[in-house]
């Protein structure tokens, strides 16, 4: 796995669980009488949709220099780090239920995307490929 | 409590409508038209995600929205009529336990 990969991955990671972590504490910050809109304007929850747009850009960026049976495995840990964002930072209690859920989760998310990918469903879906394949023999 | 699973609800059935619109409009043959839909759901998504972060821990929003995962799976098998092994009935089982931890 070249270095380029990883240190995108680790990227991908962190923005990801620090978008969430500063739009949690912007939500939770906004005045109780703001609508739900209104709420969307508080300093830290703009930068929080900042960070998961940057996210997401730095996500497409990652799946162009690396597989997606890799990504999706590995960035499932964010469910795991989004829960320690919120213990360590925003003072949340964390039970043992819901820590083994976190990592449940994660196992979870990284076994279903570690399925190879359907290349025979493809081909179902696909009403050419039949015919294309019966030309080609 | 029960808002904050009525949200995480809204989020999983937004996600997964979403998904499912994209990957179905994204086929050869598939109409077209269901990928902008599918942006609509994921608009819906995002909001009701940040209006379950506003009462709800970052700690359980975030991984309670993985149960749009099962929710997927389940409808990939029945609607898309894909082939789903047993790695991705697994990994769904495991993240619907987690959910359910979550919920203790």
């Amino acid at each position: 796995m070249k270095a380029r990969a990883l240190w995108h991955t680790a990227g991908v990671i962190v923005l990801n669980a620090a978008g969430n972590f500063a739009l949690s504490m912007g939500m939770k910050r906004a005045a109780a009488g703001a609508g739900p809109v209104l709420a969307l304007l508080e300093p830290a929850a703009i930068a929080g949709i900042i960070l998961l747009i940057a996210w997401m850009l730095l996500r497409l960026r990652l799946l162009q220099i690396a597989d997606l049976s890799f990504v999706l495995p590995i960035t499932a840990v964010g469910y795991i780090l989004n829960a320690a964002m919120g213990a360590a930072f925003l003072g949340e209690h964390v039970s043992l239920t819901r820590w083994a859920g976190a990592v449940l989760i994660t196992g979870g998310a990284a076994l279903t995307s570690l399925t190879p990918e359907g290349g025979a469903e493809m081909q179902r879906q696909d009403p050419e490929a039949g015919r294309r394949k019966g030309e080609a023999a | 409590m029960t808002a904050q699973w009525l949200l995480v609800g809204a989020v999983v059935a937004c996600t997964a409508c979403a998904d499912l619109l994209q990957s179905h409009g994204m086929r050869r043959g598939g109409a077209r038209w269901k990928v902008p839909v599918s942006i609509v759901f994921l608009a819906a998504s995002f909001f009701s995600f940040t209006q379950l972060l506003r009462i709800a821990d970052l700690s359980f929003a975030v991984p309670a929205t993985a149960a749009s995962l099962v929710v997927e799976t389940l409808l990939a098998r029945v609607v898309l009529k894909e082939r789903v092994g047993w790695k991705r009935w697994g990994g769904a089982m495991l993240a619907a336990a987690g959910v359910a931890l979550l919920a203790l």
